[in-house]
C-alpha cells in the first residue's frame, strides 16, 4: 500500500515536471480492444524515449467515426495534430490539400529524411500521390489473407487452397465432413476491392483514381469480376460458402467456433484469433483467380496511416515530425507488427522479425508481408476513390441482395456502377 | 350560459384558454421595464437559437452546395442536392420504410402501453409492483436497448433466434431485410411502451370515480363501457402520446437501429434519419446530407400541423 502511494506519488510529480516543458500533441485513432492497448504502448515508449515531447491517443471509436470526428473538428478549428484515417477514406482527406501537411514534408521540415525504400513494396503507393510522395505516414497496415482450420483439413483429407480452382475442387470434401468450406469477412475489401489488386484488374478509370478525380468512374462491372461474383452465387447456393451479412464479427464467429474451414479476414486479425480460436489454424495468401491472365499479385494494403494536420504551431509540429520517424524505427516496428499481427511496414522491422525466429513461432503473422511482397501489378498499387466508404456503403447493400435471391449478380454490380460513378462524379464538384 | 360558473379544467386545457382568450389590457403591464421580460426569455431564447435556428440556416444553406467535407471547397448545385435525393430509388424506398416503421411502431408501443395500462388500473393487490416493473424498461438508454435487442437477435447465439427456429422460423437479422426489421420493430416498442403506459396509466386515474360508476349503470358490456367513456376522455393524453410516439419513431430509434445495424446498414431497413448520418458522417456528403435533414424538417412539420388542425379539434379537452 505505502509503495504504491509512493510511486504514485512519485508518478503524479513527475507526470506533472513533464508538463511544465514538454510540448503536448494528441492523436486521434479508431481503434479499439487489444490493439487500442497496443497504440497506448507505443506512446508510451514515445513519451518515455524523449522528453521535450508527449503525445496522447485518443480512440475516437471506429475508423470511419475517426474520420468523421478528424473532419468536425477541422472544421471548427480543433483538429488534433495526428489523425488516423483508413483506406476506404484516403481519398478523402488527401484530396483536402490544406487539411494536412504531406509526412514527407512535414519530416523533412524538422530535420528528418523519410527513405522511401526502406518500406516494404505493397506499402509505398497507397497513401502516396502520384508521384510516389508520402502525404499519409503507414502505420497499420493490413493484407487480407485466408485463415485456414487445420482440423478442417486433416478431417477432408486436404490442403489450403492457392486459387479459387483448388477451392472449388476441395470445397464438396470439406462440405461432407461437415464444415461451411469458405466464409469472409467484409466482401468489400476481400472480393471486390482486392479482387482487383490480387488478379490485377483496373479497379477504376483515371489509373485507379490517382491522376485526377474529374471523369474518373468505377469498373464494377469488369467481365473479370462477374465472372468471380457468379461462381461465389453458386458457391453460397450449393452451401460451399457462409455469408452472414456485412459485420465484420459475425462471419469471423463460425471460424472461431472451428464450423469453418476457411475463413478470409485480415492480418490484422491475427491477435485476437490466437486468443479465441478453438481449434489449431493457419493462414495463406487470399486465392486468385486462375482464369485471369497475369494474376496472383500483391493485395492492396488495408488498415490506416495517419496524417498531420496543419494549422499547429511549430513546435507541435516538431513533435509529429519526431513521432512520425519514431514510428519507422526497427524496435517500434517489430513491437507493433508482433503485437498486434499488422504487418511490418519496413524492411528492416521485418528481417529482424526473421531473425529474431518470430515466423518459425507465428508463421501465420509472415502470410500478410509474403503477400504484400508478392510482384506488383500495374493495379495492385492502390486507388483513390473519392466517397469511396458511402460505395462500399452501396456494394454491402448489394451483396445482401445477391445472396438473399433479391438481384442476380450482373443486376448488382451494375447498380454499384451506376450509383458509384454519380457519386464519383459529386465527388469532383466538392473541390471546384 | 355565461352566468354559470365555469368547471374546473384540468391544466392543459386552461393553459389553452389562456392563449385562446383575448388579451386584457390591464394584466399585460405587469413589468416597470420593457427589458426585464426579454430578460427572462433570453436564456430559453438562446438555447432555441444555438440549437435549432441556427443549424437549421446552417443546414438549409449547405443543401444548396457540394461541398469538400475539410470545408475547403463547395459549388453551388442550386436544388441538384434534392433532385438526388428525391429522384433516387433507394431513398424512395427508404422513406417507405420509415412511414411503415413509424406507423408500426406508434399503433403497436400506444396499443400495447394503453392495454397494459388499463389492465394494471384494475389490480388492487401488489399495484406498485406491477407499476414499477412496467416503468423500469423506460430507464434503459436507446443504445442500451439496441445492444440487448442485437444478443437477443444475434445470429450465432441469440435465444428468439433459436426460439423461432423451433417454429420453423429460419431467422437471419442483418441478413433477411424483413428480419431485421422485425427485430428493429420489436425492441423499439420494447423501449416505448413504458413509457406510454405511464402517461395512460395517469389519464386513466384522472377519470373521475363518479363518471366511472355512472358508466357502469348505464352499460353492462364493459368494452363498450371503455369504448365510450374511457377513451373519450383518454383523448388528451392519447393526442399528445401521439405526437411524441410518432417523433419516436421517427428519431429516437436511431441509436436503436444504429447499434442493430452495427455500422453497416448493407441491405438492412434504416430509417430517413439514419439515411441522414450515414451520408453526412459515414460518407462525408454534407449537400446530400443536409438536403434530406430539410426534407426531413419539412416532413415533420406539415404531418404536425395536419395533427394540430385536424386532429385536435376531435379531441376533447375536460
Amino acid at each position: 500500500m505505502k509503495k504504491t502511494l509512493v510511486a504514485a506519488t512519485a508518478f503524479a510529480m513527475t507526470a506533472q515536471a513533464a508538463l511544465a516543458e514538454t510540448t503536448q500533441i494528441t492523436w486521434w485513432h479508431g481503434m479499439g480492444g487489444a490493439n487500442e492497448q497496443v497504440i497506448n504502448q507505443v506512446a508510451e515508449k514515445f513519451n518515455a524515449a524523449q522528453s521535450a515531447c508527449a503525445i496522447t491517443p485518443v480512440s475516437k471509436g471506429t475508423y470511419e467515426e475517426a474520420l468523421a470526428a478528424g473532419i468536425a473538428a477541422f472544421r471548427s478549428g480543433e483538429q488534433p495534430n495526428i489523425l488516423q484515417v483508413f483506406d476506404a477514406g484516403a481519398a478523402t482527406i488527401i484530396n483536402a490539400k490544406g487539411a494536412t501537411i504531406p509526412a514527407e514534408d512535414i519530416l523533412a521540415q524538422n530535420g528528418h529524411k523519410l527513405d522511401r525504400d526502406a518500406f516494404i513494396d505493397g506499402i509505398r503507393y497507397f497513401y502516396a500521390d502520384a508521384n510516389g510522395k508520402f502525404i499519409g505516414m503507414p502505420f497499420n497496415s493490413s493484407a487480407p489473407i485466408m485463415y485456414v482450420n487445420d482440423d478442417a483439413m486433416k478431417k477432408a483429407g486436404v490442403t489450403p487452397p492457392k486459387t479459387w480452382a483448388e477451392f472449388e475442387a476441395i470445397a464438396p470434401k470439406l462440405k461432407e465432413a461437415g464444415y461451411t468450406p469458405l466464409v469472409a469477412s467484409q466482401l468489400t475489401w476481400m472480393f471486390f476491392e482486392n479482387y482487383f489488386s490480387r488478379n490485377n484488374v483496373q479497379m477504376a478509370s483515371n489509373n485507379n483514381g490517382y491522376d485526377g478525380f474529374e471523369g474518373t468512374e468505377l469498373h464494377a462491372t469488369s467481365p473479370e469480376l462477374l465472372a468471380f461474383w457468379t461462381r461465389v452465387k453458386d458457391w453460397h447456393d450449393k452451401g460451399l460458402f457462409g455469408y452472414y451479412g456485412a459485420g465484420w464479427a459475425d462471419n469471423q464467429k463460425p471460424f472461431e467456433e472451428g464450423k469453418v474451414a476457411l475463413w478470409i479476414g485480415s492480418s490484422g486479425s491475427f491477435g485476437g484469433l490466437s486468443k479465441t480460436a478453438v481449434m489449431p489454424f493457419s493462414a495463406d495468401f487470399l486465392p486468385y483467380d486462375e482464369t485471369v491472365k497475369d494474376g496472383n499479385k500483391s493485395s492492396f494494403i488495408g488498415g490506416a496511416s495517419l496524417f498531420a494536420m496543419s494549422g499547429k504551431p511549430e513546435a507541435e509540429n516538431k513533435c509529429t515530425a519526431d513521432f512520425f520517424n519514431f514510428l519507422t524505427t526497427t524496435d517500434i516496428q517489430k513491437f507493433y507488427h508482433q503485437a498486434t499481427g499488422y504487418v511490418a511496414i519496413t524492411k528492416a522491422a521485418y528481417e529482424a522479425s526473421k531473425a529474431e525466429g518470430w515466423y518459425e513461432k507465428h508463421p501465420q503473422a509472415e502470410v500478410g508481408i509474403k503477400q504484400l511482397l508478392l510482384p506488383q501489378g500495374e493495379w495492385s498499387k492502390g486507388y483513390r476513390l473519392g466517397f469511396y466508404p458511402q460505395i462500399r456503403v452501396i456494394e454491402e447493400r448489394e451483396y445482401n441482395k445477391i445472396f438473399a435471391g433479391e438481384t442476380t449478380v450482373e443486376d448488382a454490380f451494375k447498380t454499384i456502377e451506376t450509383e458509384g460513378n454519380e457519386l464519383l462524379a459529386k465527388f469532383a464538384k466538392t473541390s471546384g | 350560459m355565461t352566468d354559470l360558473p365555469a368547471p374546473p379544467l384540468p391544466r392543459l386545457a386552461r393553459l389553452r384558454a389562456r392563449f385562446l382568450a383575448a388579451p386584457e389590457p390591464a394584466k399585460r403591464v405587469q413589468f416597470d421595464r420593457p427589458l426585464l421580460p426579454w430578460l427572462f426569455l433570453l436564456p430559453q431564447l438562446a438555447v432555441i437559437v444555438v440549437f435549432f435556428y441556427w443549424p437549421s440556416v446552417q443546414a438549409i444553406t449547405s443543401s444548396f452546395y457540394i461541398e469538400d467535407p475539410f470545408g475547403f471547397g463547395s459549388t453551388f448545385v442550386g436544388m441538384e442536392n434534392y433532385g438526388d435525393a428525391l429522384g433516387s430509388a433507394e431513398y424512395r424506398r427508404i422513406a417507405g420504410f420509415t412511414a411503415f416503421f413509424t406507423v408500426m411502431v406508434t399503433a403497436l408501443a400506444l396499443g400495447l402501453g394503453l392495454l397494459l395500462a388499463v389492465k394494471a388500473d384494475k389490480v388492487i393487490r401488489g399495484r406498485s409492483a406491477y407499476r414499477t416493473a412496467l416503468i423500469s424498461v423506460y430507464a434503459i438508454a436507446p443504445p442500451v436497448a439496441g445492444l440487448m435487442g442485437m444478443m437477443l437477435f444475434d445470429q450465432h447465439i441469440g435465444p428468439f433466434v433459436k426460439l423461432a427456429g423451433w417454429f420453423g422460423w429460419d431467422m437471419k437479422v442483418g441478413l433477411n431485410y424483413w428480419d431485421t426489421a422485425f427485430a428493429m420493430i420489436v425492441v423499439s416498442v420494447w423501449k416505448q411502451v413504458p413509457y406510454n403506459f405511464i402517461f395512460f396509466l395517469s389519464g386513466l386515474q384522472g377519470i373521475p370515480a363518479a363518471v366511472r360508476e355512472a358508466a357502469v349503470i348505464d352499460c353492462k358490456n364493459g368494452l363498450r363501457r371503455f369504448a365510450g367513456i374511457t377513451l373519450p376522455l383518454l383523448a388528451p393524453t392519447g393526442f399528445f402520446l401521439l405526437i411524441i410516439n410518432i417523433t419516436y419513431a421517427l428519431f429516437d430509434t436511431f441509436a436503436v437501429i444504429d447499434v442493430m445495424v452495427k455500422d453497416k446498414p448493407a441491405n438492412n431497413p434504416i430509417t430517413l434519419v439514419y439515411k441522414v448520418y450515414l451520408d453526412g458522417f459515414r460518407g462525408n456528403d454534407i449537400g446530400g446530407s443536409s438536403a434530406q435533414s430539410v426534407i426531413l424538417m419539412l416532413v415533420v412539420l406539415v404531418l404536425t400541423l395536419v395533427q394540430f388542425r385536424y386532429l385536435e379539434r376531435r379531441v376533447h379537452y375536460g
